[in-house]
């Protein structure tokens, strides 16, 4: 709008109506910004999703070599209780075939207790190994059924097209039992 | 112009004034008998208006120990505290200190667990029909949005928490109910509920005279009624300032364009 | 250049080459830029514009809060204080929102002020005003099912009451009735479809504005004086004059606009639609919003139930025949001695029926609504028609330009009438 206003009436003092144009236009422009923000703002997550973003998990009733599904921010989190041979399997495994390589040390807080975020790192589809009956994959740990992602004993991905290990949320143990994440 | 035309215009001038004098005329008497309410000085009143922290925050404590047996708060949690000033350790504690319903648990069951700070205020009763029972018939209402549910706002909860009398000769009140100076029909189910000082210890020393009981309670519910309203007014200050410099530039800039016009 | 395209003369290729094969730059440049607009404008030629800019207003923050808005007769009380509690700006968007609508009422009030007032509704631009009517019973309409989402006690009374309305027309009412809520109350179908409806109807009321503006881009603009612009001399490109007048009504609006909704959001609210609706319970006066207490007025104003219905719709049907109850060859009522303040008083009983629309149905608010109510109708089915014949216009200027040419600025309508000397 602001240019073609100079060009209605060239004469003299249009240099001040040029800046006066631009003041304007700028002021009106910001205006217009800042106006996009409390809409852009709202569709971001309200307070009330916001206070609801931590989960305790009671950790009591996981006997060794069983795991749970827990509901955190809408998503599956995974906490298993390992046996021996699985901490072993999982740290055992050479960092040279890893695709994400990462020590089983710096993914748990306690050895037994394993918490991932249980969303494939593909493509989102929930991985299958939490019930006995699931199939576990080549490597004892998790197997994606949607494209075929197999991941070990800590979580790590060692075959298929996920790019990277099941993530581990960030969690705190409240006591020995409990467990809080987010 | 004809003589018939300047009466036919003069009739009209009439009937406007004549309508005009109807407008103004009725405003007098109101409808029915309007109730005058005192106007109370609130922090949060005025352009630049905003919530005295410890006034609510007392506010809340009289709300805890008193309003909170019969009235429900549904629409607040307990997190919300924390824009009283309350800092996360005593949101918590305040919070942990009710007992919510969770479940069902992997048996299936209901089972009570102590509130979080993302849990709703705990309601005195299961359900209306409980709370109708408890109370003679009477359900006392909500006080979440109370302050934005009543006319006067919180003029009229300071007003109507004050205003408990004996009624007046001749009037017999119905069984169970209270006169109240400022309540519509001036029988009320609520028995005062703030009526000696000192009926609340405030923890800050404050003295609590039913006065100040209510001033703090009808801040916290306006609050409670309002949670935006510091940070609305502050940006509505904001925003007039914008629109008056945007106003100015933009008038000075169509004056330019119209210079050659005029 | 290939035939069958546009010839463009925009200089940008890009641009170009979009308005070779879909002129919209041309379009705009022809009826925004270059546009010939009547010099002589006032303010009140704002109004058209700021309307157009609430309407979009309110479509913006309406999709906004229905990302948020939960349409069912349980949770939608609680997701409005949601809206104001927990989601980010959202007490914002509904308090735009809300007092958007008031405003759009205020604006679109003006705005059709300013046609009665300047006769813009008198031929050639009947079907532009008739299109006015309709845009103003689709806001109606769509501001009514508004208030009814937030399911306060407000909404839900207002809801039963203005639909129970039909239940007036013999025979079928009933039934009628029944069909609009979906079943024996206003209840949860109700509510869904009141949801549905006002989704849609924005968009309704955007297509018959731009039938509306099409319109006006055939015939042209009227003008404080009148008369149809006589040559190049009376009139002014639509930019950069009019959108540099109308950036000031703009911000000044938006200046009203933001008061209202940052100082006094619930001012022109009822306190009552912050109690959930409860069916078993009545609040002890009803009131509907502002903007329909002067129609609300019309109809306690008759004593039976179907009168009071249908002087209530005639009286905004009438506006659909005023070009045709006007008689006057003359447009501008500052040339029409007489109807000029026979039109103030149709003002003054506009304001008299808004002011008794939120009184109770007692008196002295009955006989005062009624004498309004007369006045009303009268302007216009007796009034209008005699003046036509009856009054004498005072002389009009010969263009446009001549008035401002004389002297700059605005002169009194009495001057004006005087006979032009050339200047």
């Amino acid at each position: 709008m602001a240019d073609s206003m100079a060009q209605a009436a060239p004469q003299d003092g249009e240099t001040r109506r040029d800046f006066l144009n631009l003041v304007t236009a700028s002021f009106a422009a910001v205006g217009v910004g800042a106006l996009a923000w409390p809409f852009i703002s709202s569709m971001n997550p309200a307070r009330d999703v916001l206070a609801l973003a931590s989960t305790e998990i009671d950790l009591k009733p996981i006997a060794t070599g069983s795991a749970v599904t827990v509901m955190w921010r809408g998503k599956p989190v995974f906490v298993r209780n390992r046996t021996a041979q699985e901490i072993q399997a999982a740290r055992q495994a050479p960092m040279s075939e890893l695709k994400d390589p990462q020590a089983d040390q710096a993914r748990v807080k306690k050895d037994n207790w394993l918490v991932l975020v249980g969303v494939c790192t593909h493509l989102g589809c929930v991985p299958l190994g939490q019930k006995p009956t699931d199939p576990r994959g080549d490597y004892g740990g998790w197997f994606c059924p949607c494209h075929g992602s197999h991941y070990d004993t800590s979580g790590r991905i060692r075959k298929g097209p996920a790019p990277a290990n099941l993530a581990v949320p960030d969690y705190t143990f409240t006591s020995d039992t409990q467990i809080r994440v987010g | 112009m004809m003589p018939a035309l300047r009466i036919l215009k003069a009739v009209a001038v009439a009937a406007g004034l004549l309508a005009g004098a109807g407008l103004a005329a009725p405003d007098a008497r109101a409808a029915g008998e309007a109730i005058h309410l005192p106007d109370t000085r609130f922090s949060f009143e005025g352009i630049f208006g905003h919530f005295d922290r410890a006034s609510a925050q007392r506010g809340f404590q009289v709300y805890k120990e008193v309003c909170s047996n019969c009235h429900s708060m549904r629409l607040l949690s307990y997190r919300n505290l924390r824009d009283l000033g309350l800092s996360d350790a005593e949101v918590r504690a305040i919070a942990a200190s009710y007992q919510v319903q969770d479940g069902p648990n992997d048996e299936g069951q209901m089972f009570e667990r102590p509130a979080r700070p993302s849990d709703r205020f705990r309601s005195p009763f299961a359900n209306e029909k409980a709370a109708r029972a408890a109370n003679n018939g009477a359900l006392p209402p909500d006080l979440s949005v109370i302050v934005k549910a009543r006319e006067g706002g919180a003029d009229y909860i300071h007003a109507l928490l004050m205003g408990y009398e004996d009624p007046p000769a001749g009037m017999t009140l119905m069984p169970g109910m209270n006169y109240n100076k400022y309540f519509a029909g001036h029988q009320i189910a609520m028995a005062a509920p703030l009526s000696s000082e000192g009926q609340v210890e405030y923890a800050d020393g404050t003295k609590a005279t039913v006065d100040q009981m209510v001033t703090d309670v009808a801040t916290f519910l306006a609050w409670a009624a309002e949670p935006e309203l510091e940070q609305r007014k502050a940006l509505g200050v904001k925003m007039v300032i914008f629109f008056t410099v945007l106003g100015g530039l933009a008038y000075a800039v169509k004056r330019k364009i119209w210079a050659d016009v005029h | 250049m290939a035939s069958g395209l546009h010839k463009s003369e925009v200089q940008n290729p890009v641009l170009r080459w979009i308005d070779a094969r879909l002129p919209v730059v041309t379009m705009m440049q022809k009826e925004y830029g270059t546009f010939p607009t009547p010099r002589n404008f006032n303010y009140f030629w704002n109004f058209g514009a700021l309307a157009m800019v609430n309407l979009l207003i309110m479509i913006a923050t309406g999709i906004f809060l229905s990302m948020h808005y939960t349409a069912h007769v349980n949770y939608a009380f609680d997701s409005v204080e949601r809206i104001m509690r927990d989601v980010n700006y959202g007490w914002l968007l509904r308090y735009v929102h809300a007092n958007g609508a008031s405003m759009f009422f205020i604006v679109v009030y003006i705005h059709i002020w300013r046609g009665l007032y300047y006769g813009s509704y008198k031929a050639p631009r009947e079907l532009l005003w008739m299109l006015g009517v309709v845009i103003f019973l689709l806001m109606m309409a769509t501001a009514f099912m508004g208030y009814v989402l937030p399911w306060g006690q407000m909404s839900f009374w207002g809801a039963t009451v203005i639909t129970n309305l039909f239940s007036a027309l013999p025979l079928i009412g009933p039934d009628i009735v029944v069909w609009l809520w979906g079943g024996f109350s206003v209840d949860n179908p109700t509510l869904n479809r009141f949801f549905s409806l006002h989704y849609l109807l924005p968009f309704v009321i955007f297509g018959v504005v731009f039938l509306h503006v099409a319109a006006l881009h055939i015939t042209g603009s009227n003008n404080p004086l009148g008369i149809d612009p006589k040559g190049p001399q009376d009139t002014l490109p639509f930019h950069p004059y009019y959108t540099a007048k109308d950036s000031v009504g703009l911000v000044a609006y938006f200046a009203f606009f933001a008061i209202l909704v940052f100082f006094f959001p619930n001012m022109l609210g009822h306190p009552d639609n912050y109690i959930p609706a409860n069916p078993l319970v009545t609040p002890p006066h009803i009131v509907p919003e502002w903007y329909f207490l002067p129609f609300y007025a019309i109809l306690r104003a008759v004593p039976d139930k179907l009168g009071g219905v249908v002087l209530m719709f005639a009286s905004i049907a009438i506006l659909f025949v005023l070009p045709w109850l006007d008689t006057s060859p003359v447009r501008s009522m500052r040339f029409r001695p007489l109807a000029r303040p026979f039109l103030f008083t149709w003002l003054v009983a506009f304001f008299v029926l808004l002011y008794c629309g939120g009184k109770p149905a007692e008196e002295p608010y009955v006989t005062v609504s009624r004498v309004a109510t007369a006045y009303y109708f009268l302007y216009f089915l007796v009034i209008l028609p005699l003046l036509g014949r009856l009054e004498r216009p005072l002389p009009l200027p010969e263009s446009i330009a001549k008035p401002v040419l004389r002297g700059g600025g605005p002169l009194p309508a009495g001057a004006m009438a005087k006979p032009m000397e050339k200047a």
